[in-house]
């Protein structure tokens, strides 16, 4: 397997990172910079990482089923995170979810029809002081309010 | 035009840790180097190993992640003469409900954290360090790497930093979401490649951590603190702060307020003030309900109880913890089943699985809980809530355990009322 030029030059200076004989160090990066090319974690990059790090598939394996980011089906092109967790479940994070839910009409970790937006009720993220907080793939969004989100939502939409 | 801020500032800050915050440019080295960057680290470049960990000590710094362990002492059970190199981890993984500061230290002053970083390597004799950043914070990542790339090409980081022929290395390490893996031990198994789950300490990370060698490991805003001790003196800040309590800290202010935001307070700084001055009191003119004082971890405060200076032995005192600086406020309104359910649903996710205790008494809790919520619930459960909590203290590895049982303990017990109110209310259907 190769990936971008970019991608293989993060990755030749990640390998170089840690102490000597410590390549396996790198399972959990390597894993979440790929999938974003890949788009999930298949089989076959399974093998590839383990092969790069040099340890077994299965020490892989078991690291991609521990951690909640990695994900072994692709999601939609937008992955909508909102978070419900007790800062934003007191600003209305959890009607914001069960919105976010009737918009898209998909529910918890499912993706729609045509592939463009997949949706997560997620953990704290670490915006508590500007709750309700969404986040869309990598990008924060805060004091999200329905009618945002429906605007968030609808210019990702257009842009296609 | 003055730079957009996450929340407007307030007058009763004391602006330590983030004071170049609203500095335009503040994430660039140039802004650092010309506000007070790198005068602590030359200064300590002059200092013996054993004079930085004592300024730490007199400077009464704490950890900043949650547990509160004394920062000084902390460095001073590294062995600097080990045999095998010292490590340096910094922990980014800020996951704990309530807490959003690490971000600000990390996206606004990357270079102050970057250089407490290479002052603790002067203190423990290490050359490498590794950010271990949470993976839904990509874009800390992303800034932090610019901020340690434009480290190494104007020679603040590598092998003669600032020229002082001191070399020191420094890489970002992604996480994948866990919030297990902000547990030290968890966190250097994740650093090394493998599941997060909690070590058996004996050792302490200190002697055998990453990679079975000794590692020095603090939060962002506990390495963020140390230009600023080491610059003025463990003396200053420990004045700034109470007895025992040095300092300031970041607060993350969130729930029912006016003004949520991260603030920077002195040590004992009056709680009802943070929340009627400094966040702006409760929205609607709602009575204040309680307070979660340092992330939901820590055990709950009735608004009685709240009356007090913010501080680690004050808020041991009244059973709880100042933890990782997330106070979330609730008002009047706030159904406490609800909250206390939210609470264990988080905790029965994160359970990593590895100790029983853990896995089956949060996922157990979380059942009742829901069940309660749901108008299931029986007057018993109210006693078994707190009794299957209880028997979780103290019986695992790491403390998830006991971070999910003490909330629960409290909320039972200080707000019996709103599980009377849902028994109440299955009566009436009946």
């Amino acid at each position: 397997m190769t990936f971008s030029p970019q991608l293989e030059e993060r990755f030749a200076k990640m390998l170089t990172r840690y102490p000597e004989g410590r390549t396996r160090s790198a399972v959990v990066p390597m894993l979440m910079y790929a999938q974003d090319e890949v788009g999930a974690v298949t089989k076959e990059l399974v093998e590839e990482v383990a092969r790069r790090c040099k340890v077994t598939p299965l020490q892989v394996d078991e690291v991609v089923g521990y951690y909640s980011m990695l994900h072994r089906k692709p999601q939609g092109k937008f992955h909508v995170q909102v978070c419900t967790n007790i800062s934003c479940l007191l600003v209305g994070g959890e009607e914001l979810y069960e919105h976010a839910k009737k918009k898209l009409g998909i529910g918890h970790k499912q993706t729609s029809a045509d592939g463009q937006f997949s949706l997560e009720e997620v953990e704290c993220m670490g915006a508590c002081s500007w709750a309700p907080a969404v986040e869309i793939n990598y990008d924060f969004h805060h004091f999200v309010t329905p009618e945002k989100l429906d605007q968030l939502i609808d210019g990702l939409r257009k842009a296609q | 035009m003055a730079k957009q801020l996450y929340n407007q500032p307030s007058p009763l800050e004391t602006r330590v840790v983030s004071k170049r915050f609203a500095l335009e440019g503040s994430e660039t080295l140039d802004v650092y180097l010309a506000n007070d960057g790198y005068k602590a680290f030359r200064k300590a470049r002059e200092m013996t190993p054993e004079a930085i960990i004592e300024e730490v000590k007199t400077s009464g710094l704490r950890g900043r992640g949650g547990a509160g362990f004394p920062t000084g002492l902390k460095w001073s059970f590294v062995p600097r003469t080990s045999p095998k190199p010292r490590v340096i981890v910094i922990n980014a993984d800020e996951s704990e409900p309530g807490t959003c500061k690490d971000r600000l230290l990390m996206e606004y002053d990357p270079h102050q954290m970057i250089e407490g970083i290479l002052i603790a390597g002067l203190a423990v004799d290490a050359h490498v360090g590794y950010v271990y950043i949470r993976g839904e914070y990509r874009y800390l990542i992303d800034a932090m790497d610019r901020a340690i790339d434009e480290a190494y090409a104007k020679g603040y980081l590598g092998k003669n930093v600032a020229g002082t022929g001191f070399q020191f290395d420094l890489y970002t390490h992604s996480g994948a979401g866990a919030y297990e893996c902000g547990e030290e031990t968890a966190l250097l198994d994740s650093l090394e490649g493998k599941r997060g789950v909690p070590r058996m300490k004996p050792p302490f990370p200190a002697v055998a951590g990453a990679w079975a060698m000794p590692t020095l490991l603090n939060n962002v805003e506990t390495f963020s603190a140390i230009p600023p001790i080491i610059r003025d003196g463990g003396a200053a800040f420990a004045a700034l702060g109470t007895p025992k309590n040095g300092g300031t800290r970041l607060v993350c202010i969130s729930g029912h307020v006016n003004k949520p935001g991260v603030y920077e307070l002195p040590l004992g700084f009056p709680m009802m003030k943070a929340i009627n001055e400094v966040a702006g009191g409760i929205p609607g003119g709602k009575k204040l309900k309680a307070v979660v004082p340092g992330g939901s971890s820590c055990p709950i405060l009735r608004a009685e109880e709240c009356d007090i200076p913010m501080d680690y032995d004050t808020l041991a005192k009244v059973g709880s913890m100042l933890g990782s600086g997330g106070m979330v406020v609730l008002d009047e309104t706030t159904d406490m089943v609800r909250f206390a359910l939210r609470i264990m649903k988080f905790y029965a996710h994160e359970s990593c699985g590895w100790c029983i205790p853990c896995r089956e008494g949060t996922t157990w809790l979380k059942k009742i809980l829901q069940r309660f919520y749901e108008g299931q619930g029986r007057r018993e459960d109210i006693s078994l809530l707190g009794e299957l909590s209880k028997n979780m203290l103290g019986r695992t590895f790491c403390a998830l355990g006991d971070a999910a049982a003490l909330p629960t303990i409290s909320i039972v017990e200080k707000f019996t009322e709103d599980f009377e109110v849902y028994l109440a209310r299955q009566e009436v259907l009946v």
